[in-house]
């Protein structure tokens, strides 16, 4: 007779897999496309304007470091993005607090929100020029609408999605109605806090090309910008690849800060 | 007990024509003119058809639900809100799965009714009835974990023990084994009966089991469904030591298939013998 050990499958539904096959997927989907666009751009099918090789996009990326102050874009960008995420966050999290614990606060301001987040950011760049002028504020401005109505809506939702039964546990405990918000609602809610602001954080980035539309003279948006009227194709991708990156190492971030944060959330059984 | 003591006794909980209608788009009266009175130390449990108004009721008890007519006293104060006299064991997801076994248990021990004018007697006294519970419910090495490394079983033992800690005068218990596998249920039943004989509290349990609803339960209140109404009041022959084995008399099996009988004529769901029969035939 013989034995049959059953193998789950790697294509079982939601099987198990190993962190080395995992890393092993990942660099296939991450090599793949890089491989792709080399063998492209260097085929000689399209013309080098409309898809440099690697090669050149690394070389143009070595000479905006050294020449033309890669760094000082880079830093005046995440600046602009960190401000107006961080000012949305800093006023979005109360009142999305208040929207998912009093429902007259919910009626008062969800559907307003709601109504406004379908607003195009961009629309809102001649408004915010004729109001807060062209300078550093206005970028800032064009993230923080960009971000701030959805996150209202995140937290709110964030905040309700604490189980009920957790709330009417502490209340026949004794608890008053701020006890319940900061020993209940808010610590049972703050893992999906977190990764609520590690999502609107992405979000900030992809609207920084809009707003350095403004009047702007430096940053990796405002670099793409003018790259694009060289016709430096090679600059544009080095640009986007440059804030991809960005975002990428700030997800991990955020990610390695919910780990260490919440432990309590990673553990097996 | 003895009966003459109890009638003299003011009841801990005293419900008088309590009725319960939820307004929405479709009106529905959950509950209609409840009369009931729950003694001090008396273990009460609700059974019924499901959507019967049992939850409902017990909620009102805790002040999580409002009455719309009748009257309701606990303690002799009439309830208006929750209050950490009456504690509430859910069936599931109420424990703080970012606090440990312990810091859960300890919760009450951080809000202010418990905050005030303590003397550090007080506080010894306190944390000593912590550490009490957890020994009681057998949770003494898993003081340090976090509710998601427990299992089901283990973690309404923590709700329990959190809902014990501090010494509420009343317990209420919607379906908090409703969860659980059947041995650990019956572990589980044991226990609750040896914390009632311990603690001394009062306690009003829901159940749609009508085995355990028997087996915890001094009186078996009876709810029938639209609108939601006690049917029948049942006072269970048995003493306060109850063993397992108890399960298997003929008194004890009786008295459930009479209970259960009355559920199905109460929820209109009577077994079609005919049909039953047919089903066999083929
Ligand atoms: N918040 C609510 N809004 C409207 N109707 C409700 C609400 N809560 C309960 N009901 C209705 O009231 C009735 C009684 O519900 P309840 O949950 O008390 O029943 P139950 O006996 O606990 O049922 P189950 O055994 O299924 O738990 C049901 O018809 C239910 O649909
Ligand atoms: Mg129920």
């Amino acid at each position: 007779m013989t034995t049959v050990t059953a193998r789950p499958s790697l294509w079982s539904i939601r099987g198990p897999m190993t962190q080395r096959r995992y890393w092993m997927f990942a660099a296939v989907g991450l090599l793949t496309p890089i491989l792709l666009w080399w063998g492209i751009a260097n085929s000689g099918w399209v013309e080098k304007v409309f898809m440099p090789a690697p090669g050149s996009v690394w070389a143009r990326t070595l000479l905006w470091l050294e020449e033309d102050n890669l760094l000082g874009d880079m830093a005046i960008s995440i600046y602009r993005v960190t401000a107006g995420w961080g000012l949305s966050a800093v006023i979005a999290m109360p009142i999305g607090l208040l929207i998912g614990t009093f429902r007259p606060v919910q009626a008062l301001l969800e559907p307003l929100t709601d109504f406004i987040r379908y607003m195009p950011a961009v629309a809102f760049i001649p408004l915010v020029m004729l109001w807060v002028g062209i300078d550093e504020g206005s970028k800032i401005a064009i993230i923080f609408i960009g971000t701030f109505f959805q996150m209202v809506l995140m937290v709110a939702e964030d905040v309700r999605r604490v189980p009920s039964a957790q709330i009417e546990a502490a209340q026949t405990l004794g608890a008053t109605r701020s006890e319940v918000i900061q020993l209940v609602l808010l610590p049972s809610a703050k893992p999906a806090l977190l990764d609520t602001m590690r999502v609107t954080m992405g979000w900030a980035w992809t609207y920084l090309v809009v707003a350095e539309l403004v009047a702007a003279n430096s940053g990796l948006g405002y670099a793409i910008l003018k790259a694009q009227r060289f016709l430096q194709t090679d600059k544009i991708f080095a640009g986007i690849i440059l804030i991809g990156l960005i975002g990428l190492v700030i997800d991990q971030l955020f990610r390695l800060a919910h780990r260490k944060a919440f432990p309590w959330m990673h553990l097996k059984s | 007990m003895d009966a003459s003591k109890v009638v003299s006794m003011v009841p801990r909980i005293r419900i008088r024509g309590l009725g319960k209608i939820f307004e929405g788009t479709q009106q529905v009266v959950a509950l209609q003119n409840v009369d009931l009175d729950v003694q001090e130390n008396e273990f009460v449990t609700l059974v019924g058809a499901s959507g019967c108004g049992k939850s409902t009721l017990l909620r009102i008890i805790g002040g999580l639900e409002y009455h719309t007519s009748g009257e309701i006293h606990a303690g002799g104060r009439p309830v208006t809100a929750p209050g950490a006299d009456r504690a509430m064991v859910f069936q599931h997801y109420s424990l703080y799965p970012w606090l440990n076994v312990i810091d859960n248990i300890r919760f009450s021990r951080r809000l202010r009714v418990n905050r005030e004018d303590l003397t550090s007697a007080d506080v010894e006294r306190a944390s000593g009835r912590a550490d009490a519970l957890l020994n009681l419910m057998g949770l003494s090495s898993m003081s340090g974990a976090y509710p998601n490394q427990l299992s089901g079983g283990m973690q309404q033992r923590v709700a329990i023990a959190r809902a014990l800690m501090p010494k509420p005068e009343i317990l209420l218990m919607d379906e908090p084994f409703g969860a659980l596998d059947a041995q650990t249920r019956e572990v589980m039943h044991d226990l609750i009966l040896h914390v009632f004989n311990l603690e001394k509290a009062t306690i009003v349990f829901v159940t749609h089991d009508v085995e355990e609803a028997i087996y915890l339960g001094q009186r078996v209140v009876l709810l029938a469904p639209r609108p939601g109404r006690i049917d029948t009041i049942y006072k269970v022959p048995f003493g306060t030591d109850r063993q397992q084995d108890l399960k298997h008399t003929r008194e004890f099996l009786d008295m459930k298939r009479e209970i259960l009988e009355r559920i199905r004529e109460t929820s209109g769901m009577k077994t079609d013998t005919h049909l039953l029969d047919k089903m066999s035939a083929t």
